[in-house]
C-alpha cells in the first residue's frame, strides 16, 4: 500500500484494516503519535488527514490511502509551528505524553479557524485528554500562538 | 512516603565513588533531540532555552568519559571533560514532575555551572545513585543536601586545583559560570582546563555548602528542558524504543487477582496473521507483591496483531480466592465497620464522654471509591536476553526494583540485568510497581527475541494496583457557643500492606499518617480509630495516598461544622485547627512511635500551625474569599499537609448550561520550603487541582465478581478542557527553610475545596464520590 506521509511517498505492507495508528508507529517507526485508548477517546494518536485531525487509532489505513498524512513529526519541517514555539514558551507539557496529540489537534483548529475563541478551543481539544491536567496552560498556548 | 519505606528498608544513603560511563545503548534510547533544525527554530525563545536545549542531547559515549580524555568524575552524578563540557546524571524518572528541569538545577548551582549548558543524562537503575524510587514526592525533599554536597564535592576539587594552578589561596577563589575566579587578580580558569588536575584530587570526605543566597538558580523559574522533545514527538517514552527483531506482546490476564488459567485454546489466536507465539505465563502465588497476574501472552511481530491474536484467544478463568468481592457490597460493609468502635490511633481526653454532653452533634459519613491512576501512557516494557543478561527500558519511577524484580523472576543476579528509564507518560503512582517490567523479561526469553509488552488501556484499568476503597465516619461534639469539644473519627478501608503481607487487615500506621493522626486539631477531647479491612484487590498508591480520601473527609467535615454553626467556614477552620504552635505526638494525642511526618525529624520539619494559617490567609486573600462570599458566588476552601507541604485551595463553582456543577476558577497557595525550579512547582500544582477535579467529578473504579467494571476512558472519564478551570492561579510562599514534597501535596485540598463550594452552591453535601457516578460500559461481545 502506498502512503503520502509528511510529504514522503511510503510504502507497507499492511492489513487495510491494520489502524494507521499502528502502521505510522511499528511499521514506519514513527512514534510521535500515541497510543493512549484505542477507541478515539484520548486524542493521543491525532494526527492530520487532508488536514483534518484525525484518531489514528480507529482509522483503518486504507482510509488513509491516497490522502495527505501528517504526523507530529512532520508539522513543521523545522518543529518551529507557532504552536510548537508556544509549548516550548510557555512550558505547557508535564509529562509530555499527549502534547503531539494537543498540538495535532489545536494545529487543524488554528488552520480552519485562525483567531479562535475560547469557547471554540475548548471544542477542538475536547477529544484531547491530558491525565496531567495542562488544559490552562494549552488554552493559553494556543491562545498566544493564534496571537489572540 | 514511610509506607513505602518500611517495606523497603532501603536508604536513602548514597555513594559518592564508581562512576561507570552511561552505557552507549543508553545514550541511544535516552532523550536526544539532535534537531538542529528545531532549535534553530526556536530562536525567539531566547539563549538560554536554546541553550538547555542542546544540553538534553545526550553527549556520546565520548563526551560520558569513554575517549580516553581524562576526565574529572568525583562522583556518579557529574563529570567534566577536558572541553569543559559539565555533564550531570538525573537519576530520578521523569514523569511529568520536571525533575529533569530541577535537579541539575540544584546541582549546578552548587557547582558553579551554569545550568543552561549541563548536559544532562538519564541515570540507569543503579545502587550506586543511592535512592532512586521516584514516589513520596521525595525526589528534591528527600535528596536536597545529598544532591547540593555532590555539587560541592566537585567544587571544592576545582578550587583546589585552581589554587595551585593560580597560586592564590583557596578561601578568595569563586566557582561560577564553569570556571574558578580570582577576584583579586581578575584572573579565570575554565572548569575543562581544571578537570586533569582535580581528577588527581581526593574527593572530600565532609564538602561544605555554598551559603544559601549563593544558589543563584534555584527557586527561579527556570525553563522545561525537555519541551522540545515533548512538542516534536522525539522523546522516547517506552513504547517507543524499538530494537532490531523486537515482537509485541498482549497479555490476557485473569479478570480477578490471583485467578488461573481454567481452558486455553490457542488455535485461533496462533492464526492471526502476525502472530508468532503464545505463551502461558507463571500464576502469582499470595501476596502478590510486584509479580505480574499471569495469563496467556500473544506475541506478534506488531501491535495490531498481538491485539488481534489476544481477541481470538479461547481462554476461561478460574476466579480463585477473589472471586466473590463486589465493591458496591464491600461500602456497606465498611460503612458497618466505621459505625462502631474500632482501634485507638490517637486520643486525648474522653470523645466518648464529651459528645454525650455536647449541646450538638454533628455527624458524617464519607466514602471514596477505588480510584486508578490512568497515566495516558499505559505501561509498556521492553527486555532483551543476550545470554544470561537482561536488558530493560521502562518506563519505571523505580528503576532498582525493576531491576531486583526482574532479576528474581529470571532467577539470575541484579548485576546481570541493566534497567535503562524512558521518560515516563505519567507515573502517579503505577508506575513504581514492575509487575509490567517483569513480563517483558519473561516474554523475551520464552521468544528468544527483544519482546515489547504493550498494555492496552482496558489492561491498565483492568489490571492495576489500585487505589483503596474507604468509608470514614466523623463525629464533633459542639459546646453551646459552638466550640469544638469532641472530634472522633473512625475509618476502615483496605491497606496497601496487604499487597505485600498477607495478614494486614486494617489502615497501617504509613497510612494513618496521611492527614488523620498527623492533623492540627483544637480539640480537647479526640479519639481516632481504625477498623478491620480486607483486601479484595490489588491495593497500591496513587498520587498523594490516603491523603485523598482523609483530606476529603477531614475538610469536608469541618465546612459541615462551620455549616450546622452558621460561621464562616474560614474562620471555623482556623479555630478547629487553633492557635499558632507547633505540635508534637503529646499535643497531637499520638504514640512517639506512631507519628511518621513522611520520615523526616519533626524538629526539622514540625507540624507547624502557623503555615496552615498561612496558606489559608494566602488562598483566601488571592481569591477575594470576602468579597466572593458577600456576592454570593460560591466559593469553598480547603487545606492540607502532605509529603511536609502545606497547600490551601480556593475553588469557585457555578451551574453550567446543563444545571451541572462546573468549577469556574481555583486558587492556590502553597508553602513547600524551599523551592528549585518555580515554573515546575506551579505547573504541579495546576495539574495536581485537575488530577482531584477529576476524581471528584468522575473517579470510580467498581469490582463485581472480583473482576473490574470499567474498560476505558467511556466509563473511567476525566476531566476534559471544556470542564477544567478557566484560570488556576497559584501562589507560592516564599520560603528558605527544608523543602517539602511538590508532586502529590496539591491533590488532597482539592476535592473537599470543591465539595464545599459545591455546597455553598447547592446546599447539597458531596459525601460520597465521585459526583457523578458513571455507569459502566459492557463490553461488545
Amino acid at each position: 500500500m502506498k502512503l503520502d506521509v509528511n510529504g514522503q511517498a511510503r510504502e507497507v505492507e499492511a492489513d487495510p484494516e491494520m489502524p494507521l495508528l499502528w502502521v505510522l508507529r511499528d511499521l514506519l517507526g514513527l512514534t510521535g503519535t500515541k497510543y493512549g485508548c484505542g477507541e478515539a477517546l484520548c486524542g493521543a494518536c491525532t494526527v492530520h488527514l487532508d488536514g483534518n485531525a484525525v484518531r489514528s487509532c480507529v482509522t483503518p489505513v486504507r482510509r488513509a490511502a491516497g490522502k495527505k498524512i501528517v504526523t507530529i513529526e512532520g508539522l513543521s519541517p523545522r518543529g518551529d509551528h507557532p504552536l510548537q514555539q508556544a509549548w516550548a514558551e510557555l512550558g505547557v507539557p508535564q509529562c509530555g505524553f499527549c502534547q503531539a496529540g494537543q498540538i495535532m489537534s489545536a494545529a487543524a483548529l488554528l488552520a480552519a479557524s485562525p483567531k479562535p475563541t475560547d469557547e471554540e478551543i475548548d471544542r477542538s481539544l475536547a477529544g484531547n485528554l491530558c491525565r496531567c491536567g495542562t488544559y490552562v496552560r494549552i488554552r493559553a498556548a494556543v491562545r498566544k500562538a493564534a496571537g489572540v | 512516603m514511610s509506607e513505602r519505606g518500611d517495606r523497603r528498608g532501603r536508604g536513602a544513603s548514597e555513594e559518592t565513588t564508581g562512576g561507570a560511563p552511561p552505557s552507549e545503548d543508553r545514550a541511544r534510547f535516552t532523550i536526544t533531540v539532535s534537531r538542529r533544525s528545531f532549535l534553530a527554530g526556536l530562536a525567539g525563545l531566547g539563549a538560554a532555552a536554546a541553550g538547555l536545549a542542546l544540553g538534553v542531547r545526550v553527549p556520546g559515549a565520548e563526551a560520558a568519559g569513554a575517549t580516553g580524555a581524562a576526565v574529572f568524575a568525583p562522583n556518579p552524578f557529574i563529570q567534566i571533560g577536558t572541553d569543559g563540557v559539565v555533564t550531570i546524571v538525573c537519576h530520578r524518572s521523569e514523569m511529568g514532575q520536571g525533575i529533569r528541569s530541577s535537579l541539575h538545577v540544584l546541582i549546578a548551582d552548587e557547582l558553579g555551572a551554569d545550568p543552561a549548558k549541563v548536559q544532562l543524562v538519564q541515570g540507569d537503575g543503579d545502587p550506586k545513585y543511592g535512592d532512586q524510587n521516584t514516589d513520596g514526592s521525595s525526589s528534591i525533599r528527600g535528596q536536597y543536601e545529598a544532591m547540593r554536597t555532590v555539587g560541592a564535592a566537585a567544587r571544592m576539587m576545582l578550587v583546589t586545583a585552581a589554587a595551585k594552578r593560580l597560586g592564590a589561596p583557596e578561601a578568595r577563589l569563586l566557582a561560577q559560570g564553569n570556571a574558578v575566579h580570582d577576584p583579586v587578580t581578575k584572573r579565570s580558569v575554565p572548569f575543562g582546563e581544571l578537570a586533569v588536575a582535580a581528577a588527581k584530587l581526593k574527593v572530600p570526605a565532609k564538602p561544605v555548602l555554598r551559603p544559601r543566597a549563593e544558589l543563584v538558580h534555584v527557586g527561579t523559574p527556570m525553563p522545561l528542558v525537555d519541551a522540545p522533545g515533548y512538542v516534536t514527538g522525539a522523546a522516547k517514552f517506552a513504547a517507543d524504543v524499538q530494537l532490531p527483531g523486537m515482537l509485541t506482546a498482549v497479555i490476557a490476564r485473569p479478570p480477578v487477582v490471583l485467578g488461573k488459567v481454567a481452558r486455553l485454546d490457542e488455535a485461533k489466536a496462533k492464526a492471526v496473521p502476525g502472530v508468532v507465539q503464545v505463551v502461558q505465563l507463571p500464576a502469582p502465588t499470595a501476596p502478590v507483591k510486584f509479580q505480574p497476574l499471569g495469563g496467556v501472552a500473544v506475541i506478534a511481530r506488531h501491535t495490531w496483531a498481538a491485539i488481534r491474536g489476544r481477541a481470538a484467544l479461547e481462554v476461561a478463568w478460574d476466579g480463585g480466592p477473589n472471586a466473590a468481592y463486589d465493591s458496591a457490597e464491600f461500602t456497606r460493609s465498611l460503612l458497618a465497620t466505621v459505625r462502631a468502635p474500632g482501634e485507638p490511633v490517637r486520643r486525648l481526653g474522653d470523645a466518648a464522654a464529651a459528645l454525650a454532653r455536647a449541646a450538638k452533634v454533628v455527624e458524617a459519613e464519607y466514602v471514596v471509591p477505588h480510584l486508578v491512576h490512568a497515566p495516558m501512557e499505559p505501561p509498556a516494557a521492553v527486555a532483551r536476553m543476550d545470554g544470561g543478561r537482561c536488558e530493560i527500558w521502562a518506563c519505571t519511577q523505580d528503576p532498582q526494583t525493576a531491576q531486583e524484580s526482574v532479576a528474581e523472576a529470571l532467577g539470575i543476579d541484579k548485576s546481570a540485568v541493566t534497567v535503562h528509564v524512558t521518560f515516563l507518560g505519567g507515573g502517579f503512582g503505577r508506575k513504581s510497581k514492575p509487575d509490567f517490567i517483569v513480563e517483558a523479561a519473561l516474554l523475551a526469553r520464552a521468544a528468544g527475541a527483544p519482546v515489547r509488552v504493550q498494555w492496552t488501556r482496558e489492561d491498565d484499568l483492568r489490571h492495576s494496583y489500585y487505589h483503596t476503597h474507604s468509608a470514614q465516619a466523623l463525629a464533633a461534639g459542639l459546646d453551646a457557643g459552638g466550640n469544638v469539644i469532641a472530634w472522633r473519627h473512625r475509618l476502615a478501608y483496605p491497606s496497601i500492606s496487604s499487597t505485600f503481607a498477607p495478614n494486614a487487615n486494617r489502615p497501617s500506621r504509613g497510612e494513618v499518617n496521611q492527614g488523620v493522626v498527623d492533623v492540627p486539631l483544637d480539640v480537647p477531647n479526640l479519639s481516632v480509630e481504625t477498623g478491620e479491612a480486607k483486601a479484595h484487590a490489588r491495593v497500591g498508591w496513587l498520587r498523594s495516598v490516603c491523603n485523598i480520601q482523609q483530606a476529603f473527609a477531614v475538610q469536608s467535615f469541618i465546612d459541615e461544622l462551620a455549616a450546622a454553626t452558621k460561621r464562616d467556614p474560614r474562620d471555623m477552620l482556623l479555630q478547629v485547627l487553633g492557635k499558632p504552635r507547633t505540635l508534637g505526638p503529646a499535643e497531637l494525642g499520638v504514640e512517639a512511635k506512631m507519628l511518621g511526618n513522611y520520615g523526616a525529624p519533626l524538629d526539622k520539619h514540625p507540624i507547624d500551625v502557623a503555615r496552615f494559617h498561612r496558606v489559608i490567609e494566602k488562598v483566601t486573600a488571592a481569591a477575594g474569599w470576602d468579597a466572593a462570599r458577600k456576592a454570593g458566588r460560591a466559593v469553598g476552601l480547603a487545606v492540607h499537609r502532605s509529603f511536609l507541604s502545606y497547600i490551601g485551595v480556593v475553588a469557585q463553582v457555578s451551574r453550567g448550561p446543563r444545571g451541572e456543577v462546573r468549577v469556574d476558577e481555583a486558587w492556590i497557595a502553597a508553602d513547600c520550603g524551599t523551592i528549585i525550579n518555580a515554573d515546575r512547582v506551579r505547573s504541579q500544582l495546576e495539574g495536581a487541582f485537575v488530577f482531584g477535579q477529576s476524581l471528584f467529578t468522575h473517579g470510580a473504579i467498581t469490582m463485581k465478581a472480583g473482576a473490574v467494571e470499567q474498560r476505558n476512558f467511556r466509563d473511567y472519564p476525566l476531566v476534559r478542557m471544556p470542564a477544567a478551570p478557566r484560570r488556576i492561579h497559584v501562589e507560592l510562599i516564599p520560603s528558605e527553610g527544608p523543602p517539602g514534597g511538590v508532586g502529590e501535596p496539591g491533590v488532597p485540598p482539592v476535592a473537599p475545596a470543591i465539595a464545599n463550594a459545591a455546597f455553598a452552591l447547592t446546599g447539597t453535601r458531596v459525601r460520597t464520590l465521585p459526583l457523578v457516578p458513571v455507569r459502566p460500559v459492557r463490553p461488545v461481545s
